[in-house]
């Protein structure tokens, strides 16, 4: 069965935006789809409370890395707030629609998001605890 | 540059088998069944066709029946056979790395009461006769395993794995689809009573599968209705397919030494290309004991359909049986068969050349490859 992913998906998977690591990042999240294989790592640089800057690693599929690529441009320079109800529908929106066995890959963007805001706040409350 | 490498999935038709079919559609389109002159000459004509095939398999002309794909002629032989046959023994047995439309059936039959028991592979995705032998009982009624697999192009002792279900008073059947012209079939002299083919694997037209049986052997239509093939198939038979299918055949044995030879020549430059220039990868499957234009390829740290995509981007075709491939999330059961490590069961690309591949189609599908592996391996976290 042919994909037929939509032009602008096949865009971010052949020249995905913000790959790569964050050196010094304020948040890591590393997760894993256990039915497909496919893993995510994601890395978050926040400056009050606004997400100054964000990547990602993938061995994924061509929409695993198109959906994280398409979510990390949208919520960079979003506040943490924002972000936390970011939703996977506005990727597939975006992307002008996905394959229905594809729809997975934008929630798994959008859980990534989630668990590195997660490890962000985690890592935050530590500090105030410590303060 | 196009560079069409997934053969195993379907191939392109031969000129030459275009050119004898279209007259079929266009004069000689009588209905073999109609007792006008019409009807004779497409009569006349469908039997030569068959005549012509039946001699390549050494079996006889009227144990052929044509169907409209080898998934059906797959389920016409498992289910009429064990159904037909049921008072003989309910004990069927199958290879873990069986085609979908044989894994179906038999599962499908364990609703009714059948017992299936699947045989393993080794680590290289061949059946060890002895596995076979410790397996068969007295209530077994039918053994089926696939000559050549689809995913990785292992070919099995088809000949031996006969031999062995023949002499515990079992029914054969080699779903064959995959293993023209690499292997030569002989139904006789390999004691195979049933064997499956399909045309558009050896470029033949699609959509025209052929059962092979054995006429001493109970076996019940699965589609029923006029008196077509004996009552074992009805339905208008569809002699320009069929004329297609014994043309195609024909052309696929003739001179089959030179082309394997010429075929495997290039695949093996292709993997040791891709070795040479890449390192990290590995082939699933053995490495002689497979069909000389199939290779299926473990890039480590890389994702298969990532890979796949992205080669299509450049004009190259192959298939991954992998995970996020196709239809869903599965990871290849055939691979999961050979206990491959799971973290590099989403890595897997299958090539599958066939004639008409050229040196330079490889050459740039290397020099392609390497752009996409180093692209993917950049940002993937897995090192």
């Amino acid at each position: 069965m042919a994909l037929n992913y939509t032009k602008k998906t096949l865009n971010h998977f052949l020249k995905p935006k913000n790959i790569g690591e964050i050196k010094n990042a304020d948040a890591y999240a590393e997760l894993g789809n256990m039915v497909c294989g496919d893993q995510l790592n994601f890395s978050m640089k926040i400056e009050k409370g606004i997400i100054k800057d964000i990547k990602f690693m993938s061995f994924g599929c061509a929409s695993n890395i198109a959906t994280a690529s398409i979510m990390t441009e949208k919520v960079k320079g979003m506040s943490l707030e924002k972000a936390k109800k970011f939703d996977w529908n506005t990727i597939v929106k975006e992307l002008g629609g996905l394959p229905q066995q594809k729809i997975h890959c934008s929630i798994m963007a959008v859980e990534g998001l989630k668990k590195v805001i997660d490890n962000y706040e985690a890592r935050n409350k530590k500090k105030k605890v410590k303060k | 540059m196009k560079v069409y490498l997934d053969n195993a999935a379907t191939t392109k038709v031969d000129d030459k088998v275009v050119a004898k079919m279209q007259s079929y559609y266009l004069e000689k389109y009588g209905n073999p069944s109609s007792l006008h002159a019409k009807g004779e000459e497409a009569f006349q004509e469908l039997h030569q066709a068959k005549s012509q095939v039946a001699k390549l398999l050494n079996t006889d002309t009227i144990n052929l029946i044509f169907t409209g794909s080898a998934s059906e002629a797959n389920n016409f032989i498992i289910k009429g056979v064990a159904r037909a046959n049921k008072d003989k023994g309910k004990h069927i047995i199958i290879s873990n790395i069986e085609h979908p439309c044989v894994l179906g059936p038999a599962k499908e039959l364990t609703m009714e009461g059948f017992e299936v028991e699947y045989i393993p592979v080794n680590k290289k995705g061949l059946i060890q006769p002895s596995e076979l032998k410790k397996r068969l009982r007295k209530d077994t009624l039918l053994v089926s395993i696939m000559t050549a697999n689809n995913e990785i192009g292992t070919i099995q002792d088809i000949k031996k794995l006969a031999k062995l279900t023949k002499a515990n008073g079992s029914i054969f059947h080699t779903d064959a689809v995959q293993s023209v012209p690499d292997v030569k079939l002989d139904i006789k002299n390999d004691n195979i009573d049933f064997l499956t083919l399909s045309a558009h694997k050896f470029h033949g037209p699609k959509g025209v599968g052929l059962a092979c049986i054995n006429p001493n052997i109970k076996i019940r239509p699965l589609i029923s209705g006029s008196e077509q093939n004996k009552g074992l198939r009805a339905g208008t038979i569809d002699v320009p397919g069929i004329v297609g299918f014994a043309e195609a055949l024909k052309i696929a044995y003739q001179g089959r030494q030179t082309k394997i030879n010429q075929i495997k020549k290039l695949r093996n430059y292709f993997y040791n290309q891709l070795e040479k220039e890449l390192g990290d990868i590995s082939l699933n499957g053995d490495k002689d004991k497979r069909l000389a234009n199939n290779l299926n390829v473990c890039f480590k740290g890389v994702e298969g359909e990532a890979i796949l995509v992205d080669l299509s981007q450049k004009g190259i075709c192959v298939s991954t049986g992998s995970a996020c491939s196709a239809h869903n999330l599965k990871v290849s059961y055939v691979l999961q068969a050979l206990r491959i490590k799971s973290k590099y069961l989403n890595s897997n690309i299958r090539f599958s050349l066939s004639k008409y591949t050229t040196k330079k189609e490889l050459d740039y599908t290397i020099k392609e490859i390497k752009k996409t592996i180093k692209r993917l391996k950049n940002f993937s976290p897995i090192k």
